[in-house]
């Protein structure tokens, strides 16, 4: 019975108490928190149970109303959806608890409808993972970018202006993506996902089929900020508050890039694509635009956030290259680039957060060594979250560049294993940028005084709150983890994704 | 046969021809006000391209007429892009709400709704 509705159950646990939330908000503002962090909870066994479902009986199908798939809508939890949902709740729980206090400090008028609308962006991230038709997709793609837009308002003075962009190209995205829905519907005749690729093969020569493909890729490519459909992300993640900025760059692009996996690798079949259109071809040089520039620019900013939103684009871009490389391996280095980014990237943006509440800023230019004794424990946190991301062994980030590079290795894309490679050195450049201030003695802050060869003096303990700080040191521990497990995870959990076309 | 291919598709001309002026009016426009218009076009025009892959000639509104016969669908037109249709424009109603809820808030800090204005002001 409850296994049967697994597909749905995730997304509705958010949704629900999501419109409840304003109503219960109006009268005790302060249930807001509890209630939202209570679903967020409920939803992780959930998804946990989904996915040891999924693993050990194969796919979950429910249908909505009764009505059979192709007539009605279906959702369905694959092995990648349920594996994707799963790491949605898991990093938007500890976000959650991490963003009380930040909400407290950034926002605290606002907070009811910031818990509303983290639930909203939630239960649109895991209905598009679990959906099976692809207009119920663009619905759900729709409820989260709505909620996004709101999210990324609530920030500081700029951030409307940054929101209202997000939302003039997010439409753009989202309009495109219905438009090419539209061709394959045509054409097809229908919008459930397992029934469209059963027919595509014998359509895939109509010039519709493929002028709608290439409308989804590309609408997808914006809600993904894939180079060069990037350009509105580094505002709207930098102006965002905190708790926004945390929950929306790990997991916001990695959604467009399951979309974007889902569509490629699911519903149209690689291999008979590549033969008409180039289109994993594209994505890919398109992935190396975007780590080298991502990268670049990453080393120009000044800002610990802004730095982080451009270092996104450069991970969307591996994320990228292992799918357009079309290979097991490079499939498989996406996915886990996926959820390592992930995480990543949402330890390092609760760095960010830890900073801002306990700083009041988070230039770069202005941290210096006395940090390292401040906040010592939100500094490991940032020095584990940039080992991963230069991919250092034994953290996750090493692991997911290897399989990248492996899966170069195995199509024989030697660029691509060269970009991989001088991505990481870029990384390197900016982390170690920022690390160096923080625990070399020779770096003055501008108001702090030289303390290069004297004794450690008194330092004042600046670290955040444990509420704050343990989200940030189970992320950070949770990326040695994966590190060590990766291998298991590779073989009994990644596995099982690889769709049919590629094998 | 050119002709043939311009004449016989007015409809999807037409469609592209309001994509394109909504998509010009999103990009291009300097007042923020013009982009959202830009955008209910570009919206509207995706909209009444489902509304016009639903059409058939010779056919009727999808209820069941005792006179045609519930056999043959070649009598009605296709009622799913319809519906779909209705769910697109929510969609576009609660996005131009989001917008113009953005813009209020925009014009309240910065006091003018011209990019290029705004720009200088935000420095």
């Amino acid at each position: 019975m409850i296994e049967a509705n697994l597909p749905l159950l995730v997304p509705l646990t958010f949704l629900i108490p999501a419109l409840l939330i304003p109503l219960i908000g109006l009268r005790v503002p302060g249930a807001a928190y509890p209630l939202a962090l209570a679903a967020v909870a409920a939803s992780i066994p959930i998804a946990g149970f989904g996915l040891f479902r999924v693993i050990a009986g194969g796919p979950v199908s429910y249908t909505l109303g009764g009505w059979e798939a192709p007539i009605g809508i279906e959702f369905v939890l694959d092995p990648l959806a349920s594996f994707l949902t799963l790491l949605v709740s898991v990093v938007s729980c500890l976000v959650l608890i991490h963003a009380r206090h930040v909400v407290s400090v950034e926002h605290p008028d606002k907070r009811v409808p910031y818990y509303s609308l983290v639930l909203l962006l939630l239960a649109g991230f895991c209905g598009i993972m679990a959906t099976g038709d692809l207009f119920n997709l663009y619905v759900f793609l729709e409820i989260s970018s709505l909620a996004g837009y709101g999210l990324v308002a609530i920030g500081d003075k700029r951030s409307p202006v940054a929101a209202y962009r997000y939302l003039i190209l997010g439409s753009v995205g989202t309009g495109f993506y219905l438009l090419g829905t539209g061709f394959i519907y045509v054409m097809s005749g229908s919008l459930n996902m397992a029934d469209v690729a059963r027919i595509l093969p014998h359509i895939l020569d109509q010039p519709p089929v493929l002028a709608g493909l290439i409308l989804m890729v590309t609408g997808i490519g914006l809600k993904t900020a894939l180079f060069p459909l990037h350009f509105w992300l580094p505002d709207a993640y930098s102006s965002a508050p905190s708790s926004s900025s945390a929950l929306l760059a790990p997991l916001g692009t990695k959604v467009g890039a399951y979309v974007l996996i889902r569509i490629l690798f699911f519903v149209f079949d690689p291999g008979a694509l590549e033969q008409r259109v180039p289109i994993t071809s594209v994505i890919a040089w398109l992935s190396v635009g975007g780590v080298l520039y991502g990268s670049l620019m990453a080393l120009a900013q000044q800002e610990l956030k802004r730095m982080l939103a451009y270092s996104s684009v450069a991970q969307i871009g591996y994320i990228g290259l292992g799918l357009g490389m079309a290979t097991p391996l490079g499939f498989v280095g996406a996915v886990l680039h996926i959820l390592n980014h992930a995480l990543m990237k949402a330890a390092l943006f609760l760095v960010a957060g830890n900073l801002r509440v306990q700083l009041g800023h988070s230039d770069i230019a202005a941290m210096d060594h006395r940090l390292s004794r401040q906040m010592p424990w939100s500094m490991a946190a940032l020095v584990v979250g940039a080992l991963s991301m230069i991919g250092l062994p034994p953290t996750a980030g090493f692991f997911s560049k290897w399989y990248l590079v492996l899966g170069g290795i195995q199509g024989s894309h030697w660029v691509f294993v060269a970009v991989i490679l001088l991505g990481g050195l870029l990384n390197t450049l900016y982390f170690f940028r920022v690390i160096e201030r923080v625990y070399l003695p020779f770096w003055r802050g501008p108001s702090g005084r030289a303390a290069a060869n004297g004794g450690p003096g008194v330092v004042e303990n600046r670290e955040a709150r444990f509420s704050m700080l343990a989200p940030t040191l189970i992320l950070a521990a949770a990326l040695l983890v994966l590190g060590l497990t990766s291998s298991f995870l590779v073989n009994r959990v990644i596995h099982p994704m690889i769709p049919a076309g590629l094998l | 046969m050119e002709v043939e291919f311009i004449a016989g598709h007015n409809l999807y001309w037409i469609i592209s021809l309001l994509l394109l002026v909504g998509l010009y009016g999103m990009l291009a426009k300097r007042n923020l006000v013009k982009k959202l218009v830009g955008m209910n076009i570009f919206q509207t025009s995706i909209i009444l391209f489902y509304v016009a892959i639903a059409s058939k000639r010779n056919a009727t509104v999808p209820v069941i007429d005792a006179a045609l016969g519930s056999v043959d669908p070649a009598h009605y037109i296709n009622p799913l892009p319809h519906t779909l249709m209705l769910t697109a424009i929510v969609v576009s109603v609660a996005t131009t709400g989001v917008g113009f809820a953005l813009l209020i808030s925009i014009f309240r800090r910065y006091r003018t709704l011209d990019e290029d204005t705004l720009l200088k002001r935000m420095r």
